[in-house]
């Protein structure tokens, strides 16, 4: 039992997310179920208002589950601190930063926070992690520019550093690709697929470049109405589970190209 | 890092012109001493009048202390309210932590009628005005915090603030409306401000929350730096969100409420120091920020003071206006030349 599981690093059993308020629970999805292995390149992908969102913030504990479990590195996530956590898991988020003085620099270094002590201090270990994602990303030249003067492409590249300098053993994105041109959307995805290979780290993001996921990623998380599917791309398209992804009178999903096109 | 150098001078010389003002500052009043028995005074080297001295001891070197605490401890106070809430305009002024303490001062001093007579000499002393101010601060803030956490938008949490400073104006009004001369002289003296009337043992109990505060914002250093990204990302970082927010909000309460409570609400100094110091600095790091803040400040407050004095005379401004006066070109000077201000 234990030997099958040692290369799963996330892992979610059964789960029902939503939100509780105080009158009642609103579930936005149930009985999901996946696995997730070192080095592994995921997209989740769904229609808008399906849960995406959710179902990421309750994997990184900023929504509790509502019934099943989310275990990291066999861990139930209720048992995790929220420091030992940070070791774990980084994000790579929507919210808008471009109102900070921080440099490329500072920003990326400030993932190594669940690292330093009480005050912060940026140990030699602290910058050489720092370094070495600021290479693995390619983004030396921006280390001293500040962050609202950066681009769209340049700010995600540069979150993904901060999301590296962390040094957590999964990687999870909230669509990474928006904003983004199609050369930028490709790049910033190619750039995950190299990253989960080289470094053996686990990367799930939710996107909706159904099209660029399904030829890049190792599995797939395909969120329907009533059903959420996990396989790889191809066991998926064998599966059918990409028809009604969306109401049919507009698009439809062609097997052969495997993509999506228009009526 | 050649940066944290060059941020490490700076902040020695910030020391030196801070002492620089400080001499200044005593030195400067209705009577006039010359600077250099000011420093003979203070090091204690040479014989000076007796006059000369106690004025030096008992009255200007106390005033001078307070303006430093004043202006570090708003300065400060200013930089947590923008950090926490990600936003520039943020400060203890604008966020209605003055106007609390402003209601409760009023509420002892303008509602001392409604209390019985016993009761109301017991409220009227200087102690009870710097606890009613400090609740009231605090509970201003308690308030905007709790709001805070239903309302996601940062925006509304200003205007939330300003609600607060209004409700605030208006209780102070009706208030006023059924007090005695005596009673609003007394309360409007107030809220003019005034760095010179605390005795030392006042002084020493302003020091000492002055100090706690501080310690409870360097525990904060780390977090506010996180906090920089915002919520979300602070959390994933490992803050203890809750934990952080509470302690900072405790800083700032210790700080704007003490402050108002001895030196009356002083206006501008908060908002404006914070934008001043990142101008000079050009970071976000709250590790310089700091003590750059505090010692911007300090000296800002000293020199407000200074002016306020008016040199060569006899008459002295409300430090309160001065304040404004010195504050409010600056932020409009700030903006036209930046276009944005940073958080």
């Amino acid at each position: 039992m234990k030997k099958k599981n040692i290369n799963t690093v996330l892992e979610v059993k059964n789960l029902a997310i939503g939100y509780q308020t105080k009158k009642k629970e609103i579930r936005v999805a149930e009985k999901i179920n996946f696995a997730l292995k070192q080095g592994e390149l995921v997209g989740l992908i769904g229609a808008n208002g399906i849960g995406k969102s959710t179902l990421l913030k309750t994997i990184t504990n900023a929504e509790k589950c509502l019934e099943g479990d989310v275990y990291i590195n066999n861990e139930s996530l209720n048992s995790i601190t929220s420091i030992n956590l940070a070791k774990e898991i980084s994000v790579v988020l929507t919210d808008n930063i471009s109102h900070t003085n921080l440099s490329v620099q500072e920003l990326i270094a400030l993932g190594r926070q669940p690292y330093t002590n009480w005050i912060g201090t940026l140990t030699e270990a602290d910058k050489l992690k720092t370094k070495e994602a600021i290479a693995a990303i390619q983004i030396t030249d921006l280390v001293d520019k500040k962050c609202y003067e950066l681009s769209d492409g340049q700010l995600q590249k540069v979150m993904l550093a901060r999301a590296l300098a962390q040094d957590t053993a999964i990687i999870v994105l909230d669509e990474p690709t928006t904003h983004l041109d199609l050369y930028h959307k490709v790049s910033v995805l190619k750039l995950l697929q190299k990253l989960a290979k080289e470094t053996q780290k686990t990367i799930l993001f939710s996107t909706h470049e159904i099209n660029v996921t399904l030829s890049l990623c190792d599995k797939i998380i395909l969120m329907k109405e009533n059903q959420t599917y996990f396989g790889t791309p191809k066991e998926l398209i064998a599966q059918q589970a990409f028809d009604k992804l969306f109401p049919d009178d507009l698009v439809f999903f062609d097997e052969l190209s495997g993509a999506f096109k228009i009526k | 890092m050649e940066n944290k150098k060059s941020y490490s001078l700076i902040l020695v010389l910030l020391i030196v012109v801070t002492l620089f003002f400080v001499f200044l500052n005593i030195s400067l009043g209705s009577v006039h001493i010359p600077f250099s028995e000011v420093i003979g005074v203070m090091l204690d080297t040479t014989e000076v009048k007796q006059s000369w001295e106690y004025i030096i001891l008992n009255y200007r070197l106390p005033k001078a202390i307070t303006a430093v605490i004043v202006g570090s401890g708003l300065g400060i106070s200013g930089l947590l309210m923008q950090t926490l809430f990600r936003n520039p305009l943020a400060g203890p002024y604008v966020l209605g932590l003055s106007s609390g303490a402003s209601l409760g001062v009023a509420t002892v001093v303008l509602g001392a009628s409604f209390f019985s007579a016993t009761f109301a000499s017991l409220l009227i002393s200087q102690w009870s005005l710097v606890i009613a101010a400090s609740i009231g601060s605090f509970l201003v803030l308690l308030a905007v915090v709790i709001v805070s956490s239903r309302v996601k938008d940062t925006m509304a949490i200003l205007i939330i603030g300003l609600m607060f400073a209004s409700v605030s104006a208006a209780i102070v009004s009706v208030l006023s409306y059924f007090s005695s001369a005596e009673q609003l002289q007394r309360y409007i003296f107030w809220s003019f401000g005034s760095l010179g009337n605390l005795a030392w043992e006042e002084l020493f109990v302003l020091i000492l929350l002055f100090g706690l505060g501080v310690l409870a914002t360097i525990i904060s250093i780390k977090p506010l730096n996180a906090l920089l990204l915002g919520d979300n990302y602070a959390s994933s970082l490992g803050v203890n969100l809750k934990k952080s927010r509470f302690i900072i909000i405790l800083a700032t309460s210790f700080f704007a409420g003490s402050i108002t409570a001895f030196a009356g609400p002083i206006a501008f100094i908060g908002l404006a120091v914070p934008h001043l110091t990142k101008l000079l600095f050009n970071t976000s790091n709250h590790k310089i920020l700091l003590p750059a803040v505090a010692l911007s400040g300090a000296i800002l407050m000293l020199f407000c003071d200074s002016v306020s004095q008016l040199p060569m005379s006899e008459y002295t401004l409300p430090i309160n206006a001065v304040t404004s006066l010195v504050g409010a070109p600056v932020v409009i000077w700030l903006l036209v030349r930046k276009k944005k201000l940073f958080v």
